[in-house]
């Protein structure tokens, strides 16, 4: 479903944000990608969301390659896989759900499907009560939410989500682990960056990356293997 | 569908700066339509001058009726000849004593009329130059009964020159007008597409096409285009009538300029856009 080989990035005169970083996750998959910060794992999950193209290496993503897709094709890749941004990336004049329209409209959805799926979407990240709110009138688990709704509204094979609990409180960010929980049990592949070491242990079956200096240092299945 | 509503709720959301392009644009297209008045007008008042320009062919007092209808005739056929009138000898006299009032008693005591018939050749539009005039005149020399061609070669030569440095003079500084504000339009497309990168970004990132992201910024920009064509139109309009009121009468220029300037103006938005927006369908 996801993998890189060898993938190096650099960014002029900042060094190399990944080191020849390999790593696979299968279909129906759900890890914790971990690391200090500046390890490298928002880099990682634009590369794979490919915002930006590795300086060396292949990103594979649901059968696009970052070698062949050219950039008027990666709406085709971003039908697939979704992102739910460490700053949200929502449209801040309009309300939550104008928000979540807008995903659904730009990707060509049916118009008279755009309301109501909108707001089914909303309602099941529970922000039904807010959805005529402007969202920067949202504070910023609800903004989140928002995102999440919006991440899943083309259904998603796979979802990635930057730092997602971020700046929740615990309640919050359980919350927000349920929804994953429940998208995960619907079959999508999920890979979500988090330096929250604490929520990590909360899901021991979960598998668990970590980042170091862009290179990969430690992988809960391999380790698994390993002792196997 | 979906094009033409986000247009318009693009220009709804952002009216100020929807509006300051328009602004931008019209002021842009109001150069050029002032220098389109003044242009056309140009043209006009030197055509009207043109429209004096003749050969006057003197006639001998001998020449019998049906030799000067042959001249007359062969006049006619030629292509740069609109029309031939015929002033006889006592009409020219009359005209004299018109147009010279000071010489009346002069005139009076003459007892024969020392003026001669003539035949005054207008020449057809298209036909008022130099070469022209000189080939009607030259035609008239197998005619022995002709006794002096006139046709103010000075004059018509300067007026010839004026009407080329008039051209060139226009194409040069048209152009320039136009190229200025072709960019100025573009800027005011390009502030408008950049106010809105954000939205461009999302829409790439949640998966939207690059022709469906671009559509509507073009619709928009060739709304803003037309709707600073329109402005311009009306400000070169009371313009015109402005300077017309008080300082001399202006002429307002052909339906045809008027549309062809806004539609330039749609045209030029759009393409602006297109270029504009280039970028930032790259960009993530
Ligand atoms: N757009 C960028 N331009 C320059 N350097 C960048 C950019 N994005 C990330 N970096 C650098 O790459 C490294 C990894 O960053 P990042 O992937 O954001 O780490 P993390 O998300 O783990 O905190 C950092 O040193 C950061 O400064
Ligand atoms: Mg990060």
């Amino acid at each position: 479903m996801i993998e890189l080989s060898h993938v190096t990035k650099e960014y002029a005169g900042r060094g190399k944000a990944l080191n020849r970083l390999s790593l696979r996750l299968d279909k129906g998959e759900f890890a914790f990608l971990t690391g200090h910060s500046g390890s490298g794992k928002s880099t990682t999950l634009r590369l794979i969301h490919m915002a930006e193209s590795p300086s060396s290496g292949e990103v594979v993503v649901c059968g696009f390659s970052s070698g062949g897709l050219g950039s008027h094709e990666v709406w085709k890749l971003r039908r697939k896989v979704s992102h739910v941004f460490q700053d949200f990336r929502l449209l801040p004049g309009r309300t939550a759900l104008e928000n979540v329209a807008f995903a659904l409209e730009v990707t060509g959805a049916p118009r008279h499907e755009v309301e109501p799926r909108s707001t089914r979407l909303l309602a099941q990240v529970g922000l039904a009560a807010k959805s005529s709110l402007p969202v920067h009138e949202l504070s910023g688990g609800e903004r989140q939410r928002v995102a999440i709704a919006r991440a899943m509204s083309n259904e998603p094979l796979v979802l990635l989500a930057d730092e997602p609990t971020g700046n929740l409180d615990e309640r919050a960010s359980r919350g927000i682990m349920e929804l994953f929980r429940d998208l995960h049990a619907q079959g999508v592949t999920i890979l979500m960056a988090t330096h929250d070491l604490e929520l990590v242990r909360a899901y021991p079956d979960l598998r668990h990356l970590e980042l170091n200096q862009g290179e990969l240092v430690f992988d809960s299945h391999a380790v698994v293997a390993g002792e196997a | 569908m979906y094009t033409i509503r986000e247009a318009l709720a693009g220009i709804r959301r952002a009216p100020v700066l929807t509006g300051l392009s328009a602004a931008m644009v019209a002021l842009a297209l109001f150069v050029v339509g002032l220098f389109a008045v003044a242009t056309y007008n140009l043209h006009q008042a030197l055509s009207r001058v043109e429209e004096r320009v003749e050969v006057v062919i003197y006639i001998q007092d001998d020449v019998r009726e049906a030799e000067l209808r042959l001249l007359e005739e062969d006049m006619l056929g030629l292509p740069e000849v609109r029309g031939v009138r015929h002033v006889s000898k006592d009409e020219a006299l009359v005209r004299a004593r018109t147009d010279l009032p000071e010489f009346e008693e002069l005139f009076l005591s003459m007892d024969v009329n020392p003026l001669p018939a003539s035949l005054e050749v207008e020449l057809a539009p298209g036909f008022r130059d130099p070469a022209s005039v000189e080939r009607v005149a030259d035609r008239t020399a197998i005619y022995p009964f002709v006794d002096e061609v006139r046709f103010g070669r000075e004059w018509i030569d300067r007026l010839h020159l004026l009407r080329q440095i008039g051209g060139i003079a226009t194409g040069i500084l048209g152009t320039a007008f136009a190229v200025v504000a072709g960019l100025i339009i573009a800027t005011a497309v390009r502030i408008a597409i950049f106010a809105r990168r954000d939205e461009i970004q999302i829409m790439r990132l949640v998966g939207a096409t690059n022709g469906f992201i671009r559509r509507p910024f073009l619709l928009e920009g060739a709304l803003t285009g037309i709707l600073g064509g329109f402005l311009a139109l009306l400000l070169t309009y009371l313009a015109t009538v402005a300077v017309s009121r008080t300082i001399f009468p202006l002429d307002w220029i052909p339906a045809e300029w008027t549309v062809g300037g806004v539609a330039a103006g749609g045209l030029f938005g759009l393409v602006a856009s297109a270029f504009a927006i280039r970028r930032y369908l790259r960009e993530v």
